[in-house]
């Protein structure tokens, strides 16, 4: 990531920026003290106070309403901001699939999407699936088949195998490997993991 | 990333109208590719339009077309029955694409605005057209494996990065697209640009506009038909060279053919000579090895991409191949 010195490529400064854009549709989103700098004039102080928006999502089966700065993304929020640790962090940029969790049901990269494109929805992270002392069958299942090495892929493998089954693709071990592919893991324990995802399958219970 | 100032909106008429305000504002959809590159600096709006609120997200029949709307993700595109149905081209192409993470995310139009994934564009230390005209292009002398083979300009030898776009311009799509004043319709093949002088230049998406939807015509491409992705692992690559290939045949004759490609050029890259010398013979590999030697003429390495000159052709006939195997 670069540094916050860098200038955009084109176009005019912040603060000419900030002049000549209308206020007005900052509004909705924005504090009632910045709405009135609005009202006064438009200034870097304006800036300043705009930056943070409201949010308000579930975690877990756990509400949060918080105000956030609008470029930190989904995955820096959970770790930073809630001290859910257990998503990692691994390439930053969608090629590694450490970040993976569920929003509304659907597997994503926590790391491409911004904490607040996610008003209003549910996210389930790794800290989410196990039944109080009772692991997911999903996390069981990677124990039991050795499905991990350094470990630090594996909360993300498993939320992704986890929807992999919710999502029917599991019918061969091609099948599976192919829907996998967007988590790598570097120790190489994809055999091991596709066989727990089949063991879960084959499990026939409603993960 | 630079902070940026963030809206919401629900209608493509105020999403219109947020854009045309400020000219360093983007639309935000899935975010896959743009949150990347506002990470890496390649891009730095003051101003994102949230737009996955707004309600196009359809996928239905309209008389002889399917329409499908701009932020549909490519998952829901893919998994589609009527897209299964009649457009499986599609369908395969989507499913060739990025991850099951990123597919859930990305919406149709943000696949066709995506950037190239060049290494030079992505690293601001170095010289790109693309990223910041007249500093040159870093690729053209340096590492250019993944790089075009057809259409290229002195300034940029870039390549389109997307799978759905080659299906799509197989397929004869049109893309629609809104400003304040109303709609208009295009060929979904004049939609992105060849890099020429202007290579910052990706579409002919003008600074007033949002892509809407597409209409794809339903044709007798159901049968015969594959999306051959050639890449360096087995899944989740971008591709090296990728064919659409798609016939019609009467008594083995083939009646109607698409063929395009994708990895080899700016844009995604229509086999228009090797079509018309398919069309009205017989689908047999002689003629597919004679369709594929037409479609190279123009091609052109640049040392680290020479062995694509060998790849491509040799991809064509293997999907028209397949293609044909598939009935």
């Amino acid at each position: 990531m670069k540094s916050s010195d860098q200038k955009p490529n084109q176009g005019d400064s912040r603060r000419d920026f900030l002049k000549k854009s209308s206020v007005i549709t900052a509004i909705a989103l924005t504090p009632g003290a910045a709405i009135k700098a609005a009202e006064n004039n438009a200034d870097e102080r304006f800036a300043e106070l705009f930056e943070k928006i409201p949010l308000k999502l579930t975690v877990n089966n756990k509400a949060y309403q918080t105000i956030v700065e609008p470029r930190v993304t989904l995955l820096d929020y959970l770790r930073e901001e809630l001290h859910l640790t257990g998503t990692k962090k691994g390439c930053d940029h969608g090629q590694c699939g450490a970040c993976t969790v569920h929003v509304d049901g659907q597997r994503i990269n926590a790391c491409l999407s911004l904490a607040v494109m996610n008003e209003g929805k549910k996210i389930t992270t790794i800290e989410g699936l196990a039944n109080g002392d009772t692991l997911h069958p999903m996390q069981a299942a990677f124990i039991k088949h050795d499905g991990f090495q350094c470990g630090y892929c594996t909360p993300g493998q498993i939320m992704s195998a986890v929807a992999c089954v919710r999502e029917g693709h599991t019918n061969s071990r091609a099948e599976i490997s192919e829907y996998m592919s967007g988590n790598i893991c570097r120790c190489g324990a994809y055999p091991n993991i596709v066989d727990a995802i089949i063991e879960v399958k084959e499990g026939g219970q409603t993960i | 990333m630079i902070n940026f100032q963030y809206l919401r909106t629900t209608t493509v008429k105020s999403a219109i109208a947020l854009l045309v305000k400020d000219k360093n504002a983007k639309f935000l959809a899935g975010g896959t590719n743009l949150i990347d590159l506002m990470k890496r600096g390649v891009t730095a709006p003051e101003k994102l339009i949230d737009i996955n609120h707004v309600p196009l997200k359809e996928i239905k029949q309209v008389g002889n077309k399917i329409y499908i709307g701009a932020l549909t993700s490519n998952t829901a595109v893919a998994d589609h029955a009527l897209v299964k149905e009649k457009l499986p081209l599609l369908s395969w192409a989507l499913q060739a694409g990025a991850s099951a993470q990123l597919r859930n995310v990305a919406t149709v139009g943000g696949n066709m605005m995506q950037r190239t994934r060049c290494g030079y564009f992505y690293d601001t230390e170095m010289p790109c057209n693309k990223r910041q005209p007249g500093t040159g292009c870093g690729a053209m002398e340096g590492f250019n494996r993944m790089h075009a083979i057809f259409g290229t300009s002195d300034q940029c030898i870039a390549v389109h990065p997307s799978d759905m776009c080659i299906a799509l311009v197989a397929l004869d799509a049109e893309v629609i697209l809104a400003n304040a004043k109303g709609e208009r319709k295009i060929p979904f093949k004049e939609f992105h640009r060849l890099a020429g002088d202007t290579p910052q230049l990706d579409n002919n998406l003008k600074a007033d506009e949002m892509i809407t939807g597409l209409e794809i015509p339903i044709n007798n491409l159901a049968k015969n038909y594959h999306y051959l992705k050639v890449r360096d692992r087995a899944s989740y690559a971008f591709a090296l060279v990728s064919v659409a290939a798609a016939f019609e045949t009467v008594d083995n004759k083939i009646i109607d053919v698409r063929l395009a490609m994708g990895g080899v050029a700016h844009k995604p890259w229509r086999l228009t000579a090797s079509e018309l010398f398919l069309k009205g013979k017989e689908a047999s590999l002689t003629n597919f090895e004679q369709a594929a030697q037409l479609a190279m003429k123009d091609a052109k390495g640049f040392g680290g991409n020479d062995f694509k000159l060998k790849l491509a052709p040799n991809t064509i006939i293997e999907a028209l191949n397949l293609a044909k195997s598939k009935a």
